[in-house]
């Protein structure tokens, strides 16, 4: 286990200076960032000491190593936009997208897994036909269309919860919390929803197809043949043995939504780092760009050894060289 | 009564389990499947019984419907096969009327199943531990710890080495002779009045093979349970079984004493069979064969199945289906026992 772990520390590393390689190129090519940080007034004189003081003056391979020294210690620079550091910024953006991830990635597991075993074990009634035929829309419509929707019914029509924002918040440390609070909790539900009926689908769909596959297998039909009870050959046997793929595509899509919650972030105005992203690209704010990227790739890594370890939880014969 | 119709004439070497209520009574049982094309009857007619302590070895080519007749049994064949028409009674129960919940309390309690492949027949997420203890509770309502020490003992009369340690190990950590041996032992777990065995040896190496042929037969005669053995080894039945049905495209068409049916078949596909086993002691150029192949289940020849392979098919076997008859020492569907084939 410990050579295993040291081995995924190590493909970890290599990936995230990968990642930091090409952050670091978007500084580089995205423009010069001493035109951008000075205005058109400046004197040659200011413009070389800033240069000097950004350590622009140093070969590609220097300032590689330092942007990956700064980055390692947590530190992205200032922003170009409002000269706070950059940082800080995510981290206090960073919460309210991650409470909405895990929610709708919940939400998504317990709605997701029982439809798609019924839809599995109950090919042929009706209610399994529905929900296939209703993931299809699942699948198919636009999130943002969603949102909208969700927006008109819940809030607008039957004024069961807010349109947007997070609601109150609750300090703990440096993570803001809204799950504490009653308007946080009733907040955080529609954005949730939207984000995660894509997931639901998703889920079901793979669960499905994993489900029709194990109860084909023979230890299925020699556990019928000992005289297991259906149910526990469906949510004992067999439904463990389709959980593989589907904890790698939710820890992937945990990552994904992370990353892409911004369609959703911008519907329902939701305070995270999606939105802070969009106003990056729109003021062209290379630092938090490239801090973006950096820390989305860090949870990609670290979710991906997460995925490895659960593997090896869940299946005994990827537990290495035990004897 | 079926019984008499379909045993040897003389007594079996287990004289006092014919005495007994026998294990399995299958009479008529016909087997189909609805296709678009029409309806396939994979199992045609099909009679047979097995007494506690028996093994009745069911050969045939693949398809001859052997695994069908098991499958029937256990009430597993896959939609949609159906069975269409005559019973089946395990230890004097009827089940073949049983629904799907009732089927599952006689599935392990009192009919075990052991299937072809160790490597797949087990799960590979839980121990062999759990997986035992889990089938041992189901059947007999034992506690934790008693459940356990069952498993125990069912390892250690299967003859796996060290069972204290073998306990809390997955099936990956076993090869697959130990396998077979577990899947035994869990078919074992309720002390079954009758186990089907589907080619429990094929996947098996031939120095495996002999073991658990040895070790089927040493249990089924401890415990009486009766076993029926589905291969198409005649070597695993020569081994193994007291009696043998020899299946061909769905029926049944002959049937015996192991000895009997090897030494002085009476039908001629079954001496077909007999004679493309090839002899120990003389060298052979070109192995024996049967001209021809078993036809297809939508295209079975009016009469005998056999007829369009058989050396001494007659007009009365293009037009009638043999039953089976008295022949020799055995039982076998041809007319040429049974008043002629003109």
């Amino acid at each position: 286990m410990l050579a295993f772990l040291i081995k995924r520390f190590a493909n970890a590393i290599f990936v995230m200076l990968s990642v930091s390689f090409i952050a670091f190129m978007i500084f580089r090519f995205v423009g010069d960032p001493v035109e951008l940080m000075l205005n058109e007034q400046a004197t040659q004189e200011q413009r070389d000491d800033l240069r000097t003081r950004l350590g622009l003056d140093q070969s590609f391979i220097a300032q590689f190593g330092t942007f990956v020294g700064n980055a390692a210690k947590g530190d992205f620079g200032i922003s170009f936009r409002n000269q706070q550091d950059v940082l800080a910024m995510i981290a206090e953006r960073f919460p309210a997208t991650f409470e909405l991830v895990i929610v709708a990635t919940i939400i998504s597991l317990v709605v997701g897994i029982p439809m798609g075993v019924i839809t599995a074990i109950r090919r042929q009634t009706w209610y399994a036909e529905a929900m296939q035929f209703t993931s299809i829309i699942g699948v198919s419509l636009p999130s943002f269309v969603v949102g909208i929707g969700l927006i008109l019914i819940f809030s607008v029509w039957l004024g069961w919860f807010p349109a947007f924002g997070r609601g109150d918040t609750v300090q703990i440390g440096w993570w803001s919390t809204g799950l504490l609070t009653h308007t946080g909790r009733m907040s955080i539900v529609l954005p949730a929803l939207s984000l995660s009926l894509f997931q639901i689908t998703l889920v079901m769909r793979l669960v499905r197809a994993e489900m029709l596959e194990v109860l084909r297998s023979d230890f299925i039909k020699f556990a019928r043949a000992r005289g297991i009870p259906a149910r526990a050959i469906h949510f004992r046997h067999a439904l463990r043995n389709c959980l593989m793929p589907v904890v790698t595509m939710t820890a992937m899509q945990i990552g994904g939504l992370i990353a892409f919650a911004l369609v959703t972030e911008t519907v329902f105005q939701w305070p995270g780092m999606g939105l802070l992203f969009i106003q990056a690209v729109t003021f062209v704010d290379v630092p938090i760009m490239a801090a973006y990227l950096c820390i989305v790739a860090l949870i990609f890594v670290l979710l991906n050894t997460i995925v490895d370890i659960t593997y090896a939880v869940i299946d005994p014969r990827l537990r290495g060289a035990e004897k | 009564m079926m019984m008499q119709a379909v045993s040897p004439p003389d007594p079996t070497p287990d004289a006092a389990a014919l005495g007994a209520e026998a294990v399995l009574e299958v009479s008529n049982l016909t087997v189909e499947f609805p296709t678009r094309r029409g309806v396939l009857t994979a199992i045609d007619n099909v009679s047979m019984q097995i007494a506690p302590g028996e093994i009745l070895g069911v050969v045939g080519e693949s398809g001859a419907g052997k695994s069908i007749t098991g499958l029937a049994v256990l009430g597993l064949l896959e939609a949609p096969g159906r069975i269409a028409g005559g019973e089946i009674h395990v230890a004097g129960r009827r089940i073949d009327m049983l629904s799907e919940d009732e089927l599952t309390k006689v599935r392990g309690r009192e009919m075990g199943a052991i299937f072809q492949d160790p490597l797949t027949a087990l799960n590979p997420l839980f121990t062999i531990g759990v997986q035992l203890v889990e089938t041992i509770r189901l059947h007999s309502g034992l506690s934790k710890e008693a459940a356990r020490d069952r498993a125990l003992t069912l390892l250690r009369e299967v003859g796996i080495p060290a069972p204290r340690e073998r306990l809390s190990q997955y099936p990956h950590q076993f090869s697959g002779g130990m396998r077979q041996r577990v899947v035994i032992a869990l078919a074992l777990a309720a002390e079954p009045a009758l186990i089907i065995a589907d080619e429990p040896t094929t996947a098996l190496d031939v120095s495996i093979q002999a073991q658990i042929t040895a070790l089927l037969r040493r249990l089924c005669k401890d415990h009486r349970t009766g076993v029926m053995l589905v291969t198409h080894d005649m070597g695993v039945i020569a081994e193994t079984a007291d009696r043998v049905a020899v299946m061909y495209s769905g029926r049944m068409v002959e049937t015996g004493r192991v000895k009997d049916v090897i030494h002085d078949a009476q039908h001629p596909y079954t001496k077909g069979l007999m004679a493309a086993i090839p002899s120990l002691h003389e060298r052979v150029e070109t192995l024996t064969q049967i001209d021809g192949a078993m036809p297809r289940l939508n295209a079975r020849p009016e009469g005998c199945a056999f007829n369009p392979r058989c050396p001494m098919a007659g007009p009365r076997c293009r037009r009638e289906n043999p039953v089976l008859a008295p022949a020799g020492r055995n039982q076998a569907a041809c007319f040429l026992h049974d008043g002629g084939t003109e």
